[in-house]
Parts: structure tokens; C-alpha cells; sequence
């Protein structure tokens, strides 16, 4: 059942709203920017469709127009940040952080500013477009850097909360949000912290026997996925794990033993994503049998979002599967 | 700013020797670094240091102070040697580059060194974060002035490029860039490996105002830098002709000295030659 203390949308499962977490984004961009002067945003020819516009309207003199070069970008990101500015640089997660990797490592990372990279269009759902464009290793690529934070906002309210949490945040961050329109699960009252991991669903009555940790979008499919164990008589709890990088570390440990079986749930490659950052903590802290519910080393394709999550494994039935199977892997 | 007098001249000359000196001891300590690079900057490092830059050694972090960033930062030695001599750290430090533990890393962090301004070595970067600050200082409203250094071989990275039409296209007039042009990269000649020229034209098509001086001689360089402050409407890049090396007759304008440095006994003969050299480097210029 629901966490009923996370004041969660009562309306998830019959008629769920919807908006993308990148207009989230845009909201939360503005009300950081209303909060503190030195927040500016950087755009590299993609304004609208990353939804900096409105901050482009309400703030033109903090605004910055780069054009189609995201290394420059992620360069000037950390002059600006050098100079005292809190810079949101934004474009498609394929490019940023995919396109300037290095100059994120060098510029950003190791010279540890507090540069707020913002990567849209994450993973298969951005559809039609295809493989050049789905971004499934983003988080994987900035995981991996030191001094860098990653969060994966679940929906279009938390992505609105995140983005103000990260400019507040000392150091440099990644987020990643996607460009289809996703259920609403949160609302303005539920709790968020970076790194702080939330149990969004609990095993009716007795213990899980399965803990399914989340991220992004997918998370809604989890739920669903627990819905539908719960009717056939299997508790789980869903735990969404928005804070890729630092984990919460004590939340799932403490979930992963109190159920013994864990399935992770991500719309990126099951190498190097949440999954990943997981069973490394689970291997040293806690050993748990683990399913992966993400991208298997492929490439995504055009479709529409739905056929995508569905032919790569992520759908409602996949998370249900894969949690009866590591049931049965159990000690 | 008044023009240089002699003396300062050929104090800043003196300054520009010491450097060299000390990039020998350092290099010779460190068993492994670049050598004609920052040999080649040493006059301009010395006129930054001792002419050019607003600066306070004693307040790295002064907020009026002139930012300078090193671009290509293999070539840091000669900045690491110009800030000790200009009293940032003692000189005796610079026997720590490359070591473990040193603040002195091989190639420049600003974390672990206050007065760097930045983290460099994969290149192409410099330029970006320094007009970045420059646009930012344009926003505040204040009236500091953003230097970038940058090699001659740097200019294959695309980065480099996509910088300079964003500083043209926002007529950064508080940013001066400047090149070392010395024609060697690790392969090679730069118009071998990847050809630039014509350069200045490039430079000028991208909205820049473009100079050009001697990089060794310091009047030239000084009066370049006080140019740049009376451009208005854009910003500037001084290409510096240098010469790799320069100082060490038998390494000069050799490519193969980019990346190594001097043996224990090449070194006794390098020093030997720039302290004899002691009186003769102003006659250069004169």
C-alpha cells in the first residue's frame, strides 16, 4: 500500500496527471532563480524543448545563449562557476553529458564547482527520435566521477524540487529528466532530500518479501508492478532511489536485508546505473540476490515511448517477473 | 599606465632568467615534465607577474585581482616559477613538482594550489572557462580583466573554436587571449601536423582584435597587454612569436624538447649558460 505519510497523489492509479519532469525542471529553475541572483542557465540552441525558456523570459540578463557547442558549454559552466555563478547548463543528455564528457571531468569535477548540468531526454522515451538521441548511459558516465552528485528525478514535482536542491547544493550536479509526459506520484508536500531515498510502497500486513528500488520515471511501473504482486499475494516495498550518487546507503541496505530479494528499476543500461551502484553496495554490506530491470547492453530504436519500454524489458509484467524470479533465488 | 622605463625593463628581464632557472631545477628534480614550453613563456610569465597582472601574492584570492588562466597547462612549470618568484610560495617548493604529495601537481589544480584560478591539461579549455568569467564580471559590473595562455598546438581542439566565436559574439572586451606561437607540437611542426596559418585572419574572422609581438621581447608584449585595454568592442588575442626553448641555445625551436626534460648533467650546462647570460638579456632587446 501507499506510504501514507509521504503525502503522495491519491489519484496514481485510477487517472494519474501528467507532465514531463523536464517541465518540472523549468519550474524549479525559476523559483532557484527567484531565490538566489547567482543562479544563471546556459542553453546550447535547445531553450524550448530543455524548458529554460521561461527563465529565459523572467531572467534575460542571466541568461546565456552558446549555441550547438555543449563542450564550450560545460566549459563556461565552470568559469562562471569559478566566478561566482551557479550555472544550470542544459541540452539533451546524449550530448551533456554525453558530447563533453572530459570537459566535465577536467573543468567541473575535479576543479569541484558547483555547476548544475542538466541532461533532457534521458533514456529510450523520447521516442521517435532513436538510438542518437535516447541517452542510456548518462548516469553511468557521471557516477563515476568524483565530487560529482546524481539524481534522477521520479516525476515532474520532484524534478521541480530536485532542481531547486541542487542549487543549493555545493558542488557540482547531474540531472537527468525525460520528454514525454509521466504520472504525477508526488506532490508539493512530500519530502525531498538529496541522497535520501523514500519507501513509497509497503508490503500489506506482513514484511516484503521482495524490495524493488526505482528511479526516474519508471518508478510509476514499479508501483504498478507491486499493485499487481500485492493481489497475488506477494509484499513488496518500492523505494524510490531519485539520489543515484551518494545512495542512500543505510535505506537500502536495511530494505535489501529485511527482504532478502531485490529488483532494480531503471530506464538507462544495467551497466554502470542504479542497478550498478546497488549491488556494489550490496556485495560489500549485505549480499542479496539481485534482478536488473533496465537496458541490456543495446542500443534503443524509434518507436513510441510505450513500445520502447516495453520491447527493452521494462514494462509492468518485466518488474513482476523479475521479482517472483528473485524470490525464488532467496537464501 | 606609464611606458617602461629601462630599469623595469631589465628588471622584468632579470625576473624572466630566474624563472628559467628555476624551470631547470625543477624539471631536473621532477625526473619527467616539459621543457621548451615553459621556457618559451618565461618572458611573458615574468611581465604578467611583474607588470601586467592585478595581483596581491600575499591575497591569492584577493575578489579585484586579474584572472589568469593557463590554458595548456603542461606548460605550468613556468607559472609555478613565476608565482614563487613573485612571492605566492617559497621557491624552494618548486623542487616538489611532480611529487608525491606536492601542491605542485604535473599538471596545474586549482584546489591544491591557491593563486591557479583553474584545473588544465586536457586542452581546449582554458579559453572557455576564461571568457565565462569574463562575461560574468561584465554582469557584476566590475572592472577586472581575464588573461588566457594558451599553446600554438592547442588550436587543433574544436573547443578552442567554439570559445572564440562565443567571446566575439559577446564582445568580451575584458579578455585577452594569448597564443605561444612557437610552431612545435608533440609530433612535430604545427603546420606539418594540423597547419593554422593564416592565423591572425582566423582570429580576425571570429570578431577577435588581433596583435602580434615578439613573445621575447617584454616591451612589445607589455604594450600589446595595455592595447587590449583601450579595445572597447572586442576582445583581444595576442599572438606571441616565442621561441621553444628560448634561453638554452642547443634545445632551441626543437620539437623533441616538448615533453622531456633535462638530465642531471644537461641541466649543469643549461644553468651555466642562462647565469652567463645574466648580463647580456636586456642587450638583447636594446
Amino acid at each position: 500500500m501507499l506510504n501514507s505519510v509521504l503525502h503522495l497523489k491519491e489519484n496514481i492509479f485510477d487517472t494519474p496527471d501528467q507532465a514531463a519532469t523536464r517541465d518540472g525542471f523549468g519550474k524549479g529553475l525559476v523559483e532557484a532563480a527567484d531565490a538566489d541572483s547567482r543562479v544563471i542557465a546556459l542553453s546550447a540552441d535547445l531553450t524550448e524543448s530543455t524548458r529554460v525558456e521561461a527563465f529565459k523570459n523572467k531572467y534575460p540578463q542571466r541568461f546565456v545563449e552558446v549555441g550547438v557547442a555543449e563542450q564550450n558549454m560545460a566549459a563556461l559552466g565552470a568559469g562562471f562557476a569559478e566566478a561566482g555563478k551557479i550555472p544550470f547548463i542544459t541540452s539533451y543528455a546524449a550530448f551533456n553529458p554525453g558530447r563533453n564528457n572530459e570537459q566535465i571531468r577536467t573543468t567541473i569535477s575535479l576543479n569541484r564547482v558547483p555547476v548544475k548540468i542538466c541532461g533532457m531526454h534521458a533514456g529510450v522515451s523520447v521516442g521517435p527520435d532513436g538510438a542518437t538521441h535516447q541517452a542510456l548511459e548518462d548516469m553511468a558516465l557521471m557516477r563515476v566521477q568524483p565530487n560529482m552528485t546524481v539524481i534522477s528525478p521520479c516525476d515532474s514535482e520532484e524534478a521541480r524540487k530536485a532542481t531547486i536542491a541542487a542549487a543549493k547544493w555545493d558542488g557540482p550536479v547531474y540531472m537527468r529528466f525525460g520528454r514525454e509526459k509521466t504520472p504525477i506520484m508526488t506532490t508539493t508536500e512530500t519530502p525531498f532530500e538529496i541522497g535520501k531515498a523514500n519507501v513509497l510502497w509497503n508490503a500489506h500486513g506482513a514484511h516484503a518479501q521482495v524490495a524493488i528500488f526505482a528511479t526516474g520515471a519508471l518508478l510509476y511501473n514499479a508501483l504498478r508492478a507491486a499493485q499487481e504482486l500485492e493481489t497475488q499475494g506477494i509484499g513488496v516495498n518500492v523505494i524510490n532511489v531519485h539520489t543515484i550518487k551518494p545512495l542512500d546507503k543505510e535505506t537500502i541496505v536495511a530494505e535489501a536485508k529485511s527482504a532478502g530479494a531485490v529488483v532494480t528499476v531503471e530506464e538507462h543500461q544495467i551497466a554502470g546505473g542504479l542497478g550498478s551502484a546497488i549491488a556494489e553496495l550490496l556485495a560489500a554490506e549485505s549480499p542479496t540476490p539481485i534482478e536488473f530491470i533496465g537496458v541490456h547492453d543495446q542500443f534503443g530504436q524509434s518507436g513510441t515511448p510505450t513500445e520502447l519500454i516495453e520491447h527493452y524489458g521494462m514494462g509492468v509484467s518485466h518488474i513482476v517477473e523479475a521479482a517472483k524470479r528473485v524470490m525464488a533465488r532467496r537464501a | 599606465m606609464q611606458p617602461l622605463t629601462d630599469d623595469e625593463i631589465r628588471d622584468i628581464a632579470h625576473r624572466a632568467n630566474d624563472i628559467r632557472q628555476t624551470i631547470i631545477e625543477m624539471l631536473v628534480a621532477a625526473g619527467s615534465g616539459h621543457t621548451a614550453g615553459p621556457l618559451g613563456m618565461a618572458d611573458i610569465f615574468a611581465a604578467l607577474y611583474f607588470r601586467v597582472l592585478n595581483h596581491d601574492p600575499k591575497n591569492s584570492e584577493m575578489p579585484e585581482r586579474d584572472r589568469l588562466i593557463l590554458s595548456n597547462g603542461h606548460i605550468v612549470p613556468v607559472r609555478y616559477a613565476a608565482m614563487a618568484h613573485a612571492g605566492y610560495f617559497p621557491v624552494e617548493e618548486c623542487l616538489t613538482l611532480r611529487k608525491f604529495g606536492s601542491r605542485l601537481q604535473g599538471h596545474p589544480e586549482r584546489l591544491r594550489l591557491p593563486g591557479l584560478e583553474t584545473t588544465s591539461g586536457p586542452l581546449g579549455e582554458g579559453l572557455s572557462q576564461a571568457a565565462a568569467i569574463a562575461y560574468a564580471f561584465r554582469m557584476d559590473n566590475t572592472s577586472q580583466r581575464v588573461y588566457c595562455v594558451m599553446g600554438d598546438g592547442e588550436q587543433n581542439e574544436g573547443n578552442v573554436w567554439e570559445a572564440f566565436m562565443f567571446a566575439g559574439k559577446y564582445q568580451l572586451s575584458n579578455l585577452t587571449a594569448i597564443i605561444d606561437r612557437n610552431n612545435i607540437q608533440i609530433d612535430g611542426y604545427t603546420e606539418t601536423i594540423m597547419p593554422l596559418e593564416p592565423l591572425a585572419d582566423k582570429y580576425r574572422a571570429f570578431g577577435w582584435h588581433v596583435l602580434e609581438v615578439d613573445g621575447h621581447n617584454i616591451e612589445q608584449f607589455v604594450a600589446a597587454c595595455e592595447e587590449a585595454n583601450a579595445i572597447y568592442e572586442k576582445p583581444t588575442v595576442i599572438i606571441a612569436h616565442t621561441i621553444a626553448g628560448k634561453g638554452i641555445k642547443s634545445i632551441e625551436r626543437d620539437y623533441r624538447w616538448h615533453g622531456k626534460p633535462p638530465t642531471a648533467d644537461e641541466a649543469k650546462l643549461f644553468l651555466h649558460e642562462l647565469r652567463t647570460m645574466e648580463g647580456k638579456v636586456v642587450a638583447e632587446h636594446e
